[in-house]
C-alpha cells in the first residue's frame, strides 16, 4: 500500500470524461502561473538582495535588509514547493505520479549533489593538480603530505586529538552519568555539564584564553590557571604557546569541556537501560561495585561506548575552530583542517590544500562503509 | 548500614559538585568579566570581586610641585626614595605606595583590610556593540575614544543566517524524508543509501569547489551563499533523522488518509508534519546552534566584507587583533554566547532528545 496509491486529487470528476480534456489542458497552463510568478519574484528578490549586501554603500537600514532576506529565504522555500505542487496537481494522475515524487525528493537530491557528491569529485580532481591546478602531477601533492616534516607535526597532533580527546571525553562523561545516576541532584548537574555544547568554539576559545592568559611574573595574575599555579609557589607560563608539546594538551581539554556533555548525555541513556535486576543479583552475590561497574555494565552499554568514542573521533578529526582561535595553527599546534585552510587560503595552494581533504576524507570513510552496512541490513526498504 | 549509605551519598555528591564547578567557573569568570571596568579587568583576577583581604586606599596625597622628586622624600613621617616608594613602604598596618609616573604620580596610602571589586557596568557591552566611535571614561576621568566593534550589526547578521539556514535544509529534509518514507519511485534504495554515505563526509572537502561556484555567480558574501552552504551539509543528517522518524509512524493513519482522498501533499503538510514535531524541533535547534556557532563556513562565504559579517566572525577577528583587551572580548564572546544559551536553556528537553536520536555532526 505504502506509496502506491494514486492522487485522488488530481483525478476530479472532469478528467474522466474526454469531451473536456481541452479545458483540462487549459487548466493545467493556468495552474503554472502561480509557479512562474513565485519564480520571477524570487528571482527578483535575488538580485536586489545580493546587490544591497555587496554593495557597501547601500544606504537601508541593516535590520531591513535582515528582516527580509529571512523573508526572502524562508518563505521561498514554502512558496515553490506550495507553487510547484498545486502545478503537478492539475495534471494528469499518470503525471502526478511521475512527478511528485521528484518534487518532494528531488531539492534535497539535487542540494546533495550538488553541496558534497559533485565537490567531492572536483577535489578529487585538483588533488593531482599543482598549485595553480594547471599542470597534472600524479601524486606529487600526496606525496608532499605524506613526507613534509611540517605535515608530520599535524599528523601527530591529530592523532594526539583524536586519542586523548577521545578517551577523557568518553570516560568523563561515563564518570560524570554514573555519579548523577546517584545523586539527587541529577538533572541540575547534568545541565551544567552540557551547557558548554551550546557555546561556539570562537566563544569557548575567548573563555580558555581567559582562563590561560598570562601576566609577566611580577604583575598578579588574571588568568585562573597562572594564579593557581602562583598561589601554590609555580612559574606563570604562557600555556598555550612555549609549552611545546604539552601546549597541545590545553586546547584539547577545550574540547574534552565542549564534548563531555554529549557522551554523558549518551551514557546516562544507556545506563539507565540496564536492567537493574542482574546489578542486584550481581550485589547480592557478593561483587564489589567495581566489579559490577566494569564486569556488568560496562559490557552492557558497549555499543553506547562504540557510539560515542566513533563521533568524537570524527569530530576531532577535523577540530578547526578551537585551533585556528587559540594559536592559529602556531607554536606546533597545526591540525589538518587547520593546515588545510592554510594551504588554500593563505599559500592558494590548491594542489596541496585538496590533497589534505581528500586525506580527511579517506580518513572518514571506515565509518561511512560501517553505516552503509547497517542501512542495507534494514527492512525498512 | 545506614550510615555506609550517607557516606556514599555524601561521596558522590561531593565529587560531583566538585566536577560542575570546574565545569562552569570558566563560564562564569568570563561572565563577571564582562561587567568589571576595563582596567581592573587587566590588573586583578575576576575573583577579586569577592570579599578577600587586599591593601585598599585611605587617602591620597598630591605631593606639590617643590617636592623634589629625585632627593628622598619625606611624607607621613617616612622618608623614602622615588624607587622605594614606587614599591610601596610599610609601616604598622599602613602602606604608601607611589602611583604613577614621577612627574604627575601621587601617593596613595594603604590599609589591610577587606575588600571586593564590585566597579560594575553595562560600559564593555556598549563599546562592544556600538557601529560607530565609542568614548569610553576612564578610571581617572581622562576619555579614550575608540571605534566600536559593530556587534550588534553582527548579531542581526547572524540571525540572517542562521533561520533560513535552518528553516530550508529542514523543510527540504522533510520533504525527501516523506518522500523516500511513503513514495514509491525508481532509484528510491540507491539515493537513500547516498545520503547515509554522505553523513561522514568532511565539509572541508566541498568548500573549495563551492567557492568557485559562487565566484562564478558573484555570490560570495552574500546571506545566500552561507544558506545553500549550511543546507547542503545539514542535509544528510536532517533527512537521515527525518526519515528514521517518519518510516515510523503508524502506517493505518495514512492509509485512512488516502482512502478518504487526500493527496500526498495534503497529507504530509496536514497529518506527518505535525505528528512529527518533536523530531523537527530536536534537528532544528541542532541546525540553528549549528550555524549560529560555525566559524569556517562564514570565514569562506561571507569573509572580509565588512557589512556582512557575521558574530563568531567578529569575535574571532577581536580575538586576532586585540587579544589582550578583556573587556572587549568577554562583553563580546557573552554576546555571541547568549541567544545559544537562552534556546538551550528553554529547550533542553528537545536538546537532550535530539543528541540521543543522534543529531550530531560527525
Amino acid at each position: 500500500m505504502k506509496g502506491s496509491v494514486a492522487n485522488p486529487m488530481a483525478s476530479t470528476s472532469n478528467s474522466a470524461r474526454p469531451g473536456q480534456s481541452t479545458s483540462r489542458i487549459i487548466t493545467s497552463l493556468l495552474a503554472i502561473i502561480p509557479l512562474l510568478a513565485s519564480l520571477a519574484a524570487l528571482v527578483w528578490g535575488f538580485f536586489f538582495l545580493r546587490d544591497i549586501q555587496l554593495a557597501n554603500d547601500s544606504n537601508i537600514p541593516q535590520a531591513i535588509t535582515v528582516l527580509m532576506a529571512i523573508v526572502w529565504g524562508v518563505g521561498g522555500v514554502i512558496l515553490l514547493f506550495t507553487t510547484a505542487n498545486f502545478f503537478i496537481e492539475q495534471l494528469s494522475d499518470n503525471w502526478v505520479r511521475r512527478l511528485q515524487p521528484v518534487l518532494f525528493v528531488g531539492p534535497a537530491v539535487l542540494m546533495l549533489v550538488w553541496a558534497l557528491v559533485l565537490p567531492t569529485i572536483r577535489t578529487l580532481f585538483l588533488s593531482f593538480y599543482d598549485e595553480a591546478s594547471i599542470n597534472f602531477v600524479w601524486f606529487e601533492n600526496f606525496k608532499f603530505v605524506f613526507t613534509n616534516d611540517a605535515m608530520l607535526v599535524v599528523f601527530r597532533n591529530n592523532l594526539m586529538w583524536m586519542f586523548f580527546g577521545t578517551i577523557f571525553t568518553s570516560s568523563a562523561g561515563l564518570l560524570i552519568a554514573v555519579l548523577a545516576d546517584r545523586s539527587k541532584f541529577e538533572s541540575f548537574a547534568k545541565a551544567l555539564i552540557f551547557m558548554p555544547m551550546a557555546i561556539s568554539f570562537v566563544g569557548a576559545g575567548v573563555i580558555w584564553n581567559f582562563v590561560y592568559s598570562v601576566k609577566p611574573v611580577n604583575e598578579p595574575q588574571i588568568g585562573l590557571l597562572n594564579s593557581v599555579v602562583v598561589f601554590f609557589g609555580g612559574q606563570p607560563q604562557a600555556w598555550t604557546a612555549f609549552f611545546q608539546p604539552w601546549n597541545n594538551f590545553f586546547l584539547i581539554l577545550i574540547v574534552i569541556w565542549l564534548q563531555t556533555g554529549y557522551a554523558m548525555v549518551l551514557f546516562s541513556a544507556a545506563i539507565k537501560g540496564v536492567s537493574s535486576e542482574i546489578l542486584e543479583a550481581a550485589r547480592v552475590d557478593g561483587a564489589t561495585e567495581l566489579q559490577v561497574f566494569f564486569r556488568i555494565m560496562i559490557p552492557q552499554i558497549m555499543g553506547t561506548i562504540i557510539t560515542v568514542s566513533t563521533t568524537v573521533v570524527i569530530f576531532t578529526l577535523k577540530i578547526f575552530d578551537v585551533v585556528i582561535v587559540m594559536t592559529g595553527g602556531q607554536y606546533g599546534t597545526s591540525v589538518i583542517a587547520t593546515e588545510f585552510y592554510r594551504q588554500y587560503f593563505t599559500y592558494n595552494n590548491n594542489g596541496v590544500g585538496s590533497a589534505i581533504a581528500i586525506v580527511l576524507l579517506v580518513a572518514v570513510t571506515p565509518v561511512m562503509a560501517y553505516n552503509l552496512r547497517r542501512f542495507a541490513q534494514r527492512e525498512v526498504f | 548500614m545506614k550510615t555506609n549509605k550517607m557516606i556514599n551519598s555524601f561521596i558522590i555528591n561531593g565529587v560531583l559538585a566538585v566536577i560542575c564547578l570546574c565545569w562552569t567557573v570558566p563560564t562564569i569568570g568570563l561572565l563577571i568579566s564582562s561587567f568589571r571596568d576595563r582596567i581592573d579587568i587587566n590588573r586583578t583576577g575576576w575573583w577579586t570581586i569577592f570579599p578577600h583581604k587586599d591593601w585598599v586606599s585611605v587617602e591620597k596625597i598630591k605631593p606639590g610641585p617643590e617636592v623634589d622628586r629625585n632627593q628622598p622624600m619625606t611624607f607621613e613621617g617616612i622618608t623614602a626614595t622615588f624607587e622605594e616608594l614606587s614599591k610601596g613602604i610599610e609601616t604598622n598596618n599602613l602602606r604608601i605606595k607611589w602611583i604613577g609616573n614621577r612627574r604627575v604620580g601621587y601617593l596613595d596610602v594603604q590599609k589591610y583590610s577587606w575588600t571586593a571589586a564590585t566597579n560594575f557596568s553595562f560600559e564593555n557591552y556598549k563599546q562592544v556593540l556600538a557601529g560607530a566611535d565609542y568614548t569610553a571614561t576612564l578610571a581617572d576621568g581622562t576619555t579614550v575614544t575608540e571605534r566600536g566593534d559593530n556587534m550588534s550589526r553582527a548579531f542581526l547578521n547572524s540571525l540572517a543566517v542562521a533561520i533560513p539556514a535552518t528553516v530550508i535544509p529542514i523543510s527540504l529534509a522533510a520533504f525527501a524524508a516523506y518522500g523516500f518514507a511513503w513514495m514509491k519511485f525508481p532509484a528510491r534504495k540507491m539515493l537513500f543509501a547516498l545520503v547515509v554515505a554522505l553523513l561522514v563526509v568532511p565539509l572541508q572537502i566541498a568548500l573549495v569547489p563551492i567557492l568557485r561556484d559562487y565566484v562564478k555567480l558573484d555570490l560570495n558574501g552574500t546571506f545566500l551563499a552561507v544558506w545553500l552552504a549550511h543546507t547542503g551539509f545539514g542535509l544528510p543528517l536532517a533527512t537521515y533523522l527525518l526519515f528514521n522518524y517518519m518510516s515510523e509512524l503508524p502506517r493505518d493513519i495514512l492509509e485512512a488518509a488516502f482512502v478518504d482522498g487526500a493527496s500526498h501533499f495534503t497529507i504530509f503538510t496536514r497529518l506527518i508534519l505535525p505528528l512529527s514535531v518533536p523530531a523537527l524541533a530536536s534537528f532544528a535547534i541542532f541546525q540553528f546552534l549549528w550555524v549560529w556557532n560555525d566559524y569556517l563556513v562564514a570565514l569562506i562565504f561571507i569573509g572580509a566584507s565588512p557589512t556582512n559579517q557575521l558574530l563568531t566572525q567578529r569575535l574571532a577577528e577581536i580575538v586576532g587583533s586585540r587579544g589582550q583587551d578583556w573587556h572587549l572580548l568577554t562583553a563580546g564572546a557573552f554576546i555571541t554566547m547568549l541567544l545559544p544559551l537562552a534556546v538551550f536553556f528553554g529547550l533542553q528537553r528537545f536538546f537532550v532528545r535530539g543528541l540521543l536520536a543522534g543529531s550530531v555532526k560527525g
